[in-house]
């Protein structure tokens, strides 16, 4: 068995685990053990991935394997990783550890919480690592459908009607992917649905891929949130339990991203080019579009989702740019927002179960109640404003230097507006950090309130570690990305 | 003609019909006490059935070409003995009833003949032989659906039924005879080579469509549907809606491929039109069903549509795309039907999706057996129902039916909604008085395991495809 199979296969195991365990201890075991295993892997896998390169494999997937699965149609279980699959297993891996400590406090049907939770890992694991088209849309799915049971039993406001909103349209959006997706095959001559292979062919007429690229980019953009299919974001994020927003936010959407760029763009280099502008104009709409919406919200879930859109936004934009810099700086800001905003939810989490509120109007002066988690949100807010020295600094610089290497007005005209975005980033999140940690704490019932437990410490102590590790250290990273991308975009401009 | 040839071509038929005639012989000479064995030995007969004829036999023709048959019939035979068995698993606990106790062996007979009639609907080769299999199809059928005659619901449901299927069976007939007047035979492979597509044969072509459209509840043919499901005892609707459906669907493909071969071009705008109807209408309708027997008759419909979307291409991929989404769709719709059914016996006929709420916190076993079939039947994987919806899609769009997949790709999203009130009733809504907690009975029990490890291991593990696979055939 390929070792890569053991990303999705933890998750499996552990949901074996969960099944059987009878107590709330044994739970936590199976949780810390698994998702352990899997942070240990992804570790391992970084290096051994990074020495295969040293040793000269220059094959562009690596550690590759494929299995018959249903022959009429040419479907593979085939698994192989190139840099950015690595980048963002490693994320995922983190998001899925600390998610389970974010989770520790959990009180109401535990079991089931996790199994769900091993569920949604399940998924994400298998899309990163899955090369055939079947199975990665599989994957895809199998990441969808728990968010419905974990924001609509274990969420909080209106969640019955976020969870179903959410599930729909991201349901409609693989509709169209699943559409995409037998275009794709089918067009390229129906002989293979390994995304390597496809690439290899290149051979779906152009006429075709004006019609399958929009559907598969929209499918995906969908997850990634593009401007205007957005709409699912903010209510999941807001109604979904901390974990479940940290995951969700800070890996399936990326997923989306993704997917954009290794399905659509990789496989539909013509109508990529033609049709980007389209979806350039709509990216910069979300960039711009949701920071402004995160500027007049009051429930901090909600700030942080619109920020998310905002974010993802600038993503799907570095991508459209098509070039090897801006793509680098996509997949940086891919893990950079991974990572703070997974923090970012796990903090409102922590203060939201001590305050029971998320009204900015309603919180001031934590910063001397629960300075601990007051200093957390600082260092996540400094990261998503892009404070050299965090990760959003690196995404966000090389995104932007990338995007305005091309030369013609319009892309730099949208380049300027995405710009902007840095400016109204600061002015959201200083303006919180402002009202609710500092100043006079206003609520008397607030001074009572304690400060992180160990378990929630360990959780923000390692998603900081990893945001101020990739913005002191980004470069292992970027050149692990670099090489990759490179040969993606290659093949878009070829 | 050589009749030793009789056993291994029709060893389907002729098993089944020993089993008739055992199942008669033991209602005759079984006691009072007998009968409480009345399930256990009649499932355990149709176990004996499917068993014996688990592996396909050959293909050959008999009694001058009216019967004929190739593996896959057998495949198609072996699938339905299946959901039948499953059917009188479920049925068990029903029976057990008060009133419906002394007159059991009714039930099976009635419910082997509907099977019998499949099987010779399958394997005929001539239209007279068709229209008997149809017929033997039908008509015990009228009878199970008003099986409670003494209920209102449904005694009015079998007389709906009983009208419904004679008018289609007229018109089927009526189209037979056209038929029959343009090409001068009633044989399939004779008839195949006389169709010159003149206006009399695609007008014979339609009515025989309705009488089939009938039977699969296609949108405009369905409107019998929800009335009788809802009025039928609740394992007569989970057999009208899984095996019947199953039957009539193959039967329609190998009949449109073998004799309407040179209509195709007729046959597929019509499936194309009432295709996109059977999907959109039944899912439109399905939102604002309160009544779960009549939601899932709705659902049905809307599934019998994803099933002709295998139709239509009229390729080996389709055929078995059809025979390995109506295996995964029996798998999950009778899950369901199972725990309906079981509800009902126990909490005294709940079967409103109101019932359901908070069905997850007394009864959690049910309750995720029956969301992983809803799921199953919303195309989520990684349950086969994922599978079976792509390759079906995957085929018609082979065929070049771009527009009809987007279309009904569009309304999986819709049916997704339905399912998931479903699960959000049973998980999220809370309820002053849930269905109590209750022990299901030994019948049920297993039927749902059976179900639940097709649900969970026919998407999965391909090997039950490659072997229909193997025996496909198309245009």
């Amino acid at each position: 068995m390929n070792i890569l199979s053991l990303f999705p296969a933890v998750p499996l195991v552990m949901m074996l685990g969960l099944w059987l365990s009878k107590s709330r201890r044994q739970i936590h075991t199976v949780m810390v053990a698994g998702s352990t295993v899997l942070l240990a892997l992804a570790i391992w896998l970084v290096f051994h991935y990074l020495g295969l390169r040293e040793a000269g494999e220059t094959a562009q997937m690596l550690m590759t394997e494929s299995v018959m699965w249903y022959a009429p149609l040419n479907i593979h279980y085939a698994v192989g990783v190139d840099g950015i699959s690595v980048a963002m297993l490693l994320l995922s891996a983190i998001i899925v550890f600390t998610g389970t400590f974010a989770s520790w406090q959990m009180q109401q049907d535990v079991k089931a919480y996790f199994l769900w939770f091993c569920l949604l890992s399940v998924g994400v694991f298998g899309f990163f690592i899955s090369v055939d088209l079947f199975t990665m849309f599989m994957f895809y799915e199998v990441a969808l459908i728990p968010m419905y049971l974990l924001i609509g039993v274990w969420g909080s406001g209106r969640k019955e009607y976020s969870a179903m909103k959410l599930t729909l349209m991201l349901m409609g959006g693989s509709a169209l992917l699943l559409i995409g997706i037998l275009g794709i095959y089918f067009g390229a001559g129906a002989t293979t649905m390994n995304v390597q292979e496809i690439a290899a062919l290149h051979n779906i007429p152009v006429q075709l891929q004006r019609i399958w690229f929009p559907m598969v980019f929209i499918g995906f953009g969908v997850l990634g949130a593009l401007f205007p299919f957005h709409t699912w974001s903010p209510d999941g994020h807001a109604s979904a339990p901390t974990a479940v927003s940290m995951l969700h936010a800070g890996v399936l959407m990326k997923l989306g991203g993704y997917g954009c760029f290794r399905v659509a763009m990789y496989l539909l280099p013509d109508a990529a080019h033609e049709l980007s502008w389209i979806f350039i104009i709509l990216t910069t709409i979300s960039v711009v579009y949701g920071a402004f919406s995160a500027c007049v919200q009051t429930d901090l879930k909600y700030i942080n989702a619109y920020s998310s859109v905002s974010h993802c936004g600038l993503v799907l934009f570095a991508i459209l740019m098509m070039n090897t810099t801006a793509s680098t700086g996509a997949i940086l800001q891919m893990l950079s927002h991974g990572l703070m905003t997974a923090l970012f939810f796990a903090l409102i989490g922590m203060i939201y179960g001590r305050t029971h509120t998320r009204d900015v109007r309603q919180l001031s002066g934590l910063m001397k109640v629960m300075p601990f988690l007051a200093v957390g949100y600082v260092i996540a807010g400094l990261a998503n404003l892009g404070l050299p020295g965090l990760s959003g600094f690196v995404a966000e610089m090389t995104i932007f230097n990338g995007a305005f290497m091309n030369d013609d007005t319009f892309h730099r005209v949208v380049t300027v507006i995405a710009c902007t975005s840095i400016v109204i980033t600061a002015v959201y999140i200083l303006r919180v950090v402002g009202k609710i940690l500092y100043g006079t704490c206003e609520n008397p019932e607030h001074l009572k309130l304690s400060d992180a437990t160990w378990d929630e410490r360990f959780a923000v102590i390692c998603l900081v570690v990893a945001v101020a590790g990739l913005g002191l250290a980004p470069l292992w990273v970027s050149d692990m990305i670099r090489g990759s991308v490179s040969e993606l975009i290659a093949h878009i401009l070829s | 003609m050589d009749y030793t040839s009789i056993f291994p071509l029709m060893r389907a038929e002729l098993t089944l019909t020993a089993i008739l005639v055992l199942v008669f012989l033991y209602d005759l000479i079984a006691g009072k006490r007998g009968h409480r064995w009345f399930s256990a030995v009649t499932c355990g007969l149709l176990l004996v059935q499917v068993a014996v004829n688990l592996v396909p036999g050959p293909a050959g023709e008999l009694f001058g070409g009216m019967f004929r048959t190739v593996p896959m019939d057998g495949v198609v035979k072996s699938v339905l003995s299946i959901g039948a068995l499953i059917v009188c698993l479920q049925a068990d606990r029903w029976l057990q009833r008060e009133d419906t106790h002394h007159k059991q062996g009714e039930f099976y007979i009635l419910t082997l003949s509907t099977l019998l009639g499949m099987y010779f609907m399958i394997s005929a080769g001539h239209f007279l032989m068709f229209f008997i299999g149809l017929e033997l199809a039908s008509v015990p059928m009228a009878c199970l659906v008003a099986f409670d005659k003494y209920r209102h619901h449904s005694a009015e449901a079998g007389a709906k039924y009983i009208l419904c299927a004679l008018f289609s069976s007229g018109l089927m007939l009526f189209g037979i005879s056209f038929l029959y007047g343009t090409t001068g035979t009633l044989y399939f492979d004779d008839m195949a080579g006389r169709l010159t597509a003149t206006p009399l044969e695609i007008m014979s072509l339609v009515f025989f469509f309705s009488g089939l459209g009938f039977k699969i509840s296609l949108v405009p043919f369905h409107l019998w549907t929800a009335d009788a499901y809802q009025g039928a005892p609740t394992a007569v609707t989970s057999y009208l809606s899984v095996v019947s459906k199953a039957s009539a669907a193959f039967v329609l493909f190998t009949t449109l491929v073998k004799v309407f071969a040179p209509l195709i071009e007729q046959w597929q705008t019509l499936l194309w039109i009432v295709t996109v109807l059977s999907i959109t209408v039944a899912n439109l309708f399905a939102l604002r069903q309160k009544d779960l027997k009549r939601f899932m008759a709705f659902s049905s419909i809307s599934q019998a549509g994803y099933i002709m979307l295998a139709v239509i291409g009229g390729n080996a991929l389709g055929m078995t795309s059809l025979v390995f989404y109506v295996l995964v769709y029996m798998a999950a719709n009778l899950a369901v039907f199972g725990v309906l059914s079981t509800v009902e016996q126990h909490s005294g006929g709940r079967v409103s999706l109101e019932d359901y709420n908070g069905f997850y916190r007394t009864n959690p076993k049910l309750a995720v057996m029956m969301m992983l079939a809803l799921f199953s039947l919303a195309g989520i994987p990684p349950f086969a129902g994922f599978f079976s919806k792509f390759f079906v899609f995957a085929s018609a769009f082979k065929a070049g039916f771009y527009v009809l997949v987007f279309i009904a790709l569009l309304n999986t999203v819709i049916s997704l909604y339905y399912y998931l009130l479903i699960v959000k009733a049973m998980f999220i809504t809370p309820s002053d008085e849930p269905i109590a907690t209750f022990r299901s009975d030994v019948g049920t029990r297993i039927s749902l395991a059976m179900c639940m490890a097709g649900v969970l291991l026919l998407g999965v593990v391909s090997a039950v495809y490659d072997g229909i696979n193997a025996l496909s055939f198309g245009l």
